[in-house]
């Protein structure tokens, strides 16, 4: 069966806004309190490769999109999450799935400012220790 | 009575390109604990590259890595063709192809010289980077560059390859053969050499399919998995190779594994060569859309992925890299945690992190903060254990 029907019969309602922007890639939304269940699905009952984690500043609040990937059909499915509250923005960790989600999680929490929750050690990955604390690089100045 | 040692290895030494600092935390010989510390050389390239027009992006990714350095742009132009739905021409993937190849081949050249010398072998560094030598000559011939080659560009390559360059590419390769028949002997046939890393630093499959390790990592713990084979680019669907995969996780396999891709990296090339048409060498891209692409491609150490935000402007809104080792390095974790002291420099090592770390290193007495060893010290210790084992199966050394 497709991983796309996998997906759907496992996640149903959870996934939505589905766009195949060629055979080999696929987006989809979830909504970020299921991002954890999302994960564990993709990661551990699906078998997919976790490749990275983009985070990215928008008007409409802090995206993140998991790239995973299938290696054996060569297709990167990314999973597409909203956070709208850009002053508090937080979302549940992937890392107690498992480690590979470890490092980016920390580099998304210095660079934009997004806090994890449950990770097991929330700290600076990337960025200097004399790096003030809550200036985030990779936040955008947005007119609103 | 169990005494801690704390053992901090980096994070900068004059001889290696990539600073990462490891602290080792060691009972007697026994490594139980390591902590990873990377950043020391964070340029903040995801950020610049926002402040780039998407041309100019390419050759500051080309920056990122020294060794691998057409790795980036190459996963750069498959995120931006991939965006803007670009059909490259033909002989610009065979050229891609071939330029991508040689630099497998002198990355791993370069990795196996260390690591002969991380385990006292000096001769194999020497006369891996001797045969090494020549190929950084083809890309001058060809790219105009030893390193850095900036042959990549949105839509096609900058440069065509040269018919009478073909018979001397090709000569190299002719020439480079029986070196690598060679190194591949001098590993599988060598006593000590299989005594020396069987059985160490081994990454299971399991744990490297949670930590989502990737290349000669991955494929050396039982994993098929190889971005020119899963989703190809490139010419690599238009010629005949195999992937390598090897089933034991431990530095051995790694280093088979990357022998062996030194072979196919060869053929590659080879029918890349006899196969390339002719014709446009670039597709004259003028805009790029608004959107959004992801390309990766299989550098030396395994997949190299970029992801790139377009909206419409001369601009990527976000150009997310994570290069490979960013997966490796984070697995020495749990590769290096249970083996010997004299074990950890080549087990850091084996993921092929660019070489930066295991060379300046300091152990320290945890209760009293004394200094016992440094990095030198520990490469010493490594050596030794080579010796003693030649002694033991009487080899000469």
């Amino acid at each position: 069966m497709e991983i796309i029907q996998q997906i759907k019969e496992k996640l149903k309602d959870r996934v939505s806004d589905w766009h195949r922007h060629n055979q080999r890639r696929i987006y989809f939304t979830v909504n970020k309190k299921d991002i954890r269940e999302v994960a564990r699905v993709l990661f551990k009952d699906l078998g997919l490769r976790f490749a990275t984690a983009s985070g990215i500043d928008t008007p409409l609040g802090l995206e993140i999109l998991y790239h995973f990937s299938l290696d054996k059909s060569g297709q990167i499915i990314s999973v597409r999450t909203i956070i709208e509250d850009k002053k508090n923005p937080e979302i549940d960790s992937l890392a107690v799935i498992s480690e590979a989600f470890e490092w980016i999680e920390r580099e998304m929490w210095e660079m934009l400012g997004i806090n994890f929750i449950g990770h097991p050690n929330l700290k600076r990955l990337l960025l200097a220790d004399e790096w003030p604390q809550e200036q985030y690089p990779l936040r955008h100045e947005h007119e609103s | 009575m169990s005494h801690k040692v704390l053992i901090p290895i980096g994070p900068y030494h004059p001889l290696q390109d990539e600073p990462e600092f490891f602290r080792l935390y060691v009972e007697g010989e026994r490594v139980v604990d390591i902590d990873i510390v990377i950043g020391y050389l964070h340029r903040g390239i995801e950020k610049l590259s926002e402040s780039k027009h998407f041309d100019q992006v390419t050759f500051l990714v080309e920056r990122i890595c020294g060794i691998c350095s057409t790795s980036h742009p190459f996963a750069y132009v498959n995120a931006m063709e991939d965006l803007a739905k670009i059909e490259v021409p033909e002989r610009a993937l065979f050229i891609r192809t071939i330029i991508a190849e040689m630099e497998r081949i002198h990355s791993h050249l370069l990795w196996l010289g260390l690591a002969g010398h991380f385990i006292g072998y000096n001769t194999v560094w020497m006369w891996a980077w001797r045969y090494r030598e020549p190929i950084l000559d083809m890309f001058e011939m060809i790219t105009g560059n030893r390193n850095h080659y900036a042959m990549m560009k949105i839509g096609g390559v900058r440069r065509d390859i040269k018919d009478e360059d073909i018979s001397i590419l090709k000569k190299t390769l002719d020439d480079l053969l029986p070196a690598v028949d060679m190194f591949k002997g001098a590993v599988m046939d060598d006593p000590v050499i299989k005594a020396r890393l069987k059985g160490i630093g081994i990454l299971t499959k399991q744990q490297a399919i949670d930590w989502a390790v990737v290349g000669p990592t991955a494929r050396a713990s039982g994993i098929n998995i190889d971005v020119r084979k899963d989703d190809p680019y490139g010419a690599y669907d238009k010629v005949s190779w195999n992937v390598i995969v090897e089933e034991d996780g431990d530095i051995f396999a790694k280093t088979i594994v990357r022998i062996l891709e030194l072979y196919e990296s060869i053929s590659i090339i080879r029918q890349c060569l006899d196969k390339m048409p002719k014709g446009e060498i670039d597709a004259n891209v003028k805009d790029i859309p608004s959107g959004e692409g992801i390309g990766h491609v299989e550098a030396p150490r395994g997949e190299c992925f970029h992801y790139v935000r377009s909206d419409g402007t001369n601009r990527p809104v976000r150009h997310k890299i994570r290069a490979p080792s960013y997966m490796n390095v984070a697995s020495n974790k749990v590769a290096a945690v249970g083996g010997t002291l004299s074990d950890a420099a080549i087990t850091l090592a084996a993921v092929d992190p660019c070489y930066c770390c295991t060379e300046r290193l300091i152990v320290l007495d945890k209760h009293s903060d004394k200094k016992i060893m440094n990095g030198w010290d520990l490469i010493k210790l490594s050596q030794e254990k080579t010796e003693k084992l030649k002694k033991i199966i009487g080899c000469k050394s």
